[in-house]
């Protein structure tokens, strides 16, 4: 490959031109999390709206230069809408709920977006015409650059500078920056907060719209666009600093250049490139390049019970739940033993991002990496090296343990939302780099034949041993949160200043904390492998690590039970639904009335539920401490 | 003891139809949502075929029934929804899948539960070479037959310096791979000077296309299809890259990938394909057409025939079999031949593939959309691994 001069300029052209579309849909995100503090995962639905209403109304719209801007610029305004319509029927209402559990809400709206474009344009790509005017390329030292690429980059600035115009020059924008900073103050000086937020939506939503319809003549639109660029954005956001639009604009010039020369030099980690580089930028500055440390103060701590060690009745309780399940798993016939079985993995798999959520503080938005490279590592052993399933087994969780005391590392040096964007950032590196090592991963193809040995390979024995294995991982999970080292995490995350006053370690403790957790999710990413006989990237990917997530906060995180709870209903109504055509809407309805009608979880709700109860039928047990949820 | 219970059963006042009409279950599992330009027309095609089926009065006297899954287009999925099926809905057989990964994935699954496999669309030859396993068969023809229907058009061609390009999965790899032997065998002077790998639904065509140009190859053979073969068609226009070059290109000549591409259909690419507007005359293929269309309103596209040829080889299976047992079925699908609207096809057994063919041709605009022209069949049986081939690379039984 010649490296002249002309095909750099060209590279670096084509990055411009990326950065501009990346810069768009990255600062709606940037604005919404400042003001709103939410963490936005529909903003990738939002881009994807906008390039099908971009699509359609060009479509319909007579053809030529004017039809083809308005037509843009109508769809932007209608996601804008959309966007606002959102936040007044769905996230106004969670406003006070601890900030991941918005996340989940916004997690729902990707499903119910997903489903709704699904019914309206039909599963088939469209491609959109090409640019009226704009649609051939120039040459430029001998290369080829399409003239809508130099339209791109022009449109990134000019919209920097209308953001910056309207921030600086408009009293709403004088608002939104004040808000940005310190929003609680905002409200207290008499400022209507629920008009500022849904004007901020709509703005956001709108900008991701602009992004996706300009997208049209690239690429043709499909309903993978919103995953596609989800994480991207995130980085682009996280490396400029959250609220930050000259911070997104910088982050999206350095990731597309990284992503243009990066693949020249190293393509084989050509995926994991933005991540390493928000990686870096985050352990130089945890804040992001343009953001600011989040004022400590306005932090909502979780006011929570003290965890107590397990009565009598509670110990009976679990045994009558095991006994139960596995009742339950041979009266269902054979696909009871195997729902049962995934139920007991995915438990697992949540409980142990519920020991370093709910007791160490710390969220990760990656936790399925831990799972995966267990699973893979179990693989590996099962097929290259011969081994038969239990040392396998045994085995594996070591490589957890050993990338979960690499990543936790770097994890634990920073806090609340960019810890969980760090190690989002590792996920995605592992994701990637078993993505594309497809000489020894088998990439896309995964690896196959990982079944177990012959004595355990009928449904009923692997359940069994499932059962047995994800028993004990759990009661052990339990002891150490009972023990002295689970104390010493739960008053590091209720109030770090202190617990370093009489001498702990916090950040020791809590690296200890993503350790075990990684562990415990190792110990379920073999079960896993053993019991589906084959491992695919998307074991480690976003979507993995967003069900184990969801589990915890919809089961509640405030209660040792929760994750159990989460994790069985999840797979459940989600195996009972999946059949439906449009199940992901119906999932994504069903998760935000969980929200809305139980912002402490299923777990939380019950209590609560069993309390009013309890009150009402006059027998007064009720614990004298009576914290209730947040 | 199944007679004992019907002859229970058949004592009481239900009569003896009510269990004659007991269906029989078939699993189906494709990528609805995920590969919905392919598996519509599929879809429309299996119906049709079910439809004819139960109208001749079903399989084995019993009506026929197909349970329909969407994979989503994840290997993980797949092989969830597949256990689903077998275990939860206790079909037969499975059947189904488009894209390699998957293929592969279902058929590991099937050997382990031991359960029949058919296997319509993927392509990669793992499926039945490699990873081949006796309950997997596989219906259409292999990368490796189809590149072999290629390199025979693509020898003929001056070009000497090739590019590659193709997805980086099971089916990519293959399709490459094969491609080479194919062709450096009947063209030793070929040399092949560069290749790209994008991720299947991640191309970056852009960077794709420029570094291809970079390379300067007189020729290239292109592997990618969907959404990737369309951004790729259009930043290659855009920049130039397919300007005085000869493309080779597996699968773009299908409608499916051919039409979405609208105007912007490249002319005169070799390609395998369906050119389905000049089969109205082909007495094997009139009825099916006509069939088709009367239902569906609309011409079949490749899916179609796959769908409708699937399920036929599915029925006959099942009519062929001793009883409904997995073991009785694979010994059923063995050298299985049945008829298709390409006229007889069989299931060989050294490799369970099928005989199905290809339509070779090359791309031309006519009305604003892409066709085939100056397109031939090759028959598959023409083009099959041969026997040493087979026993050296399929794992012994």
């Amino acid at each position: 490959m010649t490296l002249d001069l002309g095909f750099l300029l060209g590279q670096f052209l084509a990055a411009l031109a990326s950065a501009s579309a990346l810069f768009l849909v990255a600062s709606g995100l940037s604005i919404i999390f400042g003001v709103t503090r939410i963490v936005n995962f529909a903003h990738g639905s939002f881009y994807m709206l906008g390039a099908y209403l971009g699509y359609t109304i060009t479509e319909a719209l007579p053809t030529g230069v004017l039809g083809f801007w308005g037509g843009t610029l109508v769809a932007a305004l209608a996601v804008g809408v959309i966007g606002a319509a959102i936040e007044i029927v769905v996230l106004r209402r969670i406003y006070r709920s601890p900030e991941l559990f918005q996340l989940v809400a916004t997690f729902a709206i990707v499903l119910i977006i997903q489903d709704a474009t699904l019914y309206v344009w039909g599963p088939v790509e469209r491609l959109g015409p090409r640019a009226p005017g704009l649609d051939g390329a120039v040459q430029i030292l001998g290369e080829y650059v399409p003239e809508y690429d130099l339209a791109l980059i022009a449109i990134g600035p000019v919209v920097l500078g209308l953001i910056w115009l309207v921030f600086h020059r408009t009293r709403w924008g004088v608002l939104v920056r004040a808000a940005t900073e310190d929003r609680e103050m905002v409200g207290a000086l008499g400022v209507n907060q629920s008009w500022l937020f849904t004007t901020v939506f709509f703005l956001g939503s709108a900008l991701a719209g602009l992004g996706g319809a300009l997208q049209v003549p690239r690429e043709s639109v499909s309903l993978l666009m919103d995953l596609n660029i989800i994480a991207e954005v995130f980085v682009v956001v996280v490396i400029g600093g959250m609220g930050s639009v000259l911070g997104a604009y910088v982050a999206a010039l350095l990731i597309a250049l990284f992503n243009a020369f990066g693949i020249l030099i190293l393509p084989e980690i050509s995926l994991a490139v933005p991540f390493i580089v928000m990686a870096v930028v985050l352990i130089a500055r945890p804040w992001g390049l343009f953001g600011r440390p989040e004022s400590g103060e306005h932090q909502q701590a979780l006011s929570e019970e003290p965890l107590r060690p397990l009565g009598l009745a509670r110990r009976a309780a679990i045994l009558a739940g095991v006994a139960g399940l596995a009742g339950l798993a041979f009266l269902g016939g054979r696909y009871g033993v195997v729902l049962a079985t995934d139920i007991v993995i995915v438990s697992l798999f949540a409980a142990s991002l519920h020991f370093m959520m709910g007791l160490g503080g710390m969220a990760s938005f990656g936790h399925a990496a831990y799972f995966g490279i267990s699973a893979y590592a179990a693989a590996f052993l099962a097929t290259y090296a011969g081994l038969s399933m239990l040392p396998a087994m045994l085995l594996a969780p070591v490589a957890a343990m050993l990338a979960a005391a690499f990543f936790g590392w770097f994890c634990v040096r920073s806090t609340g939302v960019y810890l969980a964007m760090l190690t989002l950032a590792a996920a995605q590196i592992v994701w990637s780099v078993v993505f594309q090592a497809s000489e020894i991963t088998g990439g896309d193809d995964g690896i196959l034949g990982v079944w177990p040995d012959k004595w355990a390979k009928s449904r009923e024995v692997y359940f069994l041993l499932t059962l047995a294995i994800g028993a004990m991982a759990l009661v052990t999970l339990q002891r150490i949160a009972h023990a002295p080292f689970g104390y010493v995490l739960r008053a590091a995350r209720d109030n770090r200043l202190r617990a370093e006053a009489v001498g702990v370690d916090t950040r020791n403790h809590q690296w200890a904390a993503f350790v075990v957790s990684g562990v415990f999710a190792g110990i379920a990413g073999v079960l896993f492998v053993f019991a589906k006989g084959s491992i695919f990237p998307d074991e480690l990917a976003i979507p993995r690590s967003f069900d184990a997530l969801l589990m915890v906060l919809l089961g509640g995180v405030q209660s040792v039970f929760g994750p159990l709870l989460g994790a069985a209903s999840f797979t459940y109504v989600r195996d009972e639904i999946s059949r439906l055509e449009y199940w992901r809407f119906i999932f994504g309805i069903l998760i935000i009335l969980v929200v809305i009608l139980a912002p402490d979880g299923i777990a939380g709700g019950l209590q609560r539920l069993w309390r009013w109860i309890a009150a009402r039928a006059g027998f007064r047990r009720v614990t004298p401490d009576k914290a209730e949820g947040a | 003891m199944a007679a004992a219970a019907a002859a229970m059963l058949g004592a009481t006042a239900l009569g003896t139809g009510a269990l004659a009409e007991e269906p029989i279950k078939v699993g189906e599992l494709n990528s609805y949502t995920r590969m919905a330009a392919f598996t519509d027309p599929y879809k429309k095609g299996w119906e049709l075929a079910l439809e004819e089926i139960n109208a001749a009065g079903g399989v084995r006297g019993r009506p026929l029934e197909v349970i329909s899954r969407d994979d989503d287009g994840k290997p993980a999925d797949a092989v969830r929804i597949a256990e689903e099926l077998v275990s939860e809905d206790e079909v037969v057989l499975l059947w189904g899948t488009f894209l390699s990964n998957i293929g592969l994935a279902v058929a590991d699954f099937a050997a382990q539960r031991e359960v029949l496999f058919v296997a319509a669309e993927p392509l990669s030859d793992a499926v039945t070479m490699e990873k081949g396993n006796p309950y997997t068969f596989r219906l259409r023809p292999s990368t490796g037959m189809q590149a072999r229907m290629l390199a025979e058009v693509a020898a003929k061609l001056p070009a000497k310096r090739w590019a590659t390009v193709a997805p980086n999965y099971a089916y990519g790899q293959d399709a490459v791979a094969k491609f080479k032997t194919a062709l450096t065998a009947l063209r030793p002077d070929v040399e092949f000077v560069g290749e790209q790998w994008p991720g299947l639904f991640k191309i970056d065509a852009a960077a794709t296309v420029r570094a291809l140009d970079a390379v300067e190859p007189e020729a290239i053979y292109n592997v990618t299809f969907g959404g990737d073969l369309a951004k790729f068609v259009r930043e290659g226009q855009l920049r130039g890259l397919f300007k005085g070059r000869d493309v080779v290109s597996l699968l773009t000549g299908e409608p499916e990938y051919l039409l979405p591409l609208g105007a912007e259909a490249p002319e005169g690419w070799i390609v395998t394909g369906y050119p389905v507007e000049d089969l109205g005359d082909d007495p094997n293929h009139k009825p099916f057409l006509e069939a088709y269309q009367a239902k569906w309103g609309e011409l079949p596209q490749l899916g179609s025939i796959v769908g409708y040829v699937t399920l036929k080889a599915v029925a006959a299976a099942i009519e062929k079999a001793e009883s409904l047992e997995t073991e009785d079925l694979v010994a059923a699908m063995e050298n299985l031949t049945f008829d298709s609207p390409v006229g007889p096809v069989t299931f060989r057994d050294i490799d369970n593939q099928a005989t199905l063919g290809a339509w070779v041709g090359r791309t031309a605009l006519k009305d604003g959309r892409g066709v085939m022209v100056d397109w031939s069949y090759a028959d598959g049986a023409d083009y099959m691994a041969s026997p040493e081939e087979v026993a050296a690379t399929r794992p012994a039984e």
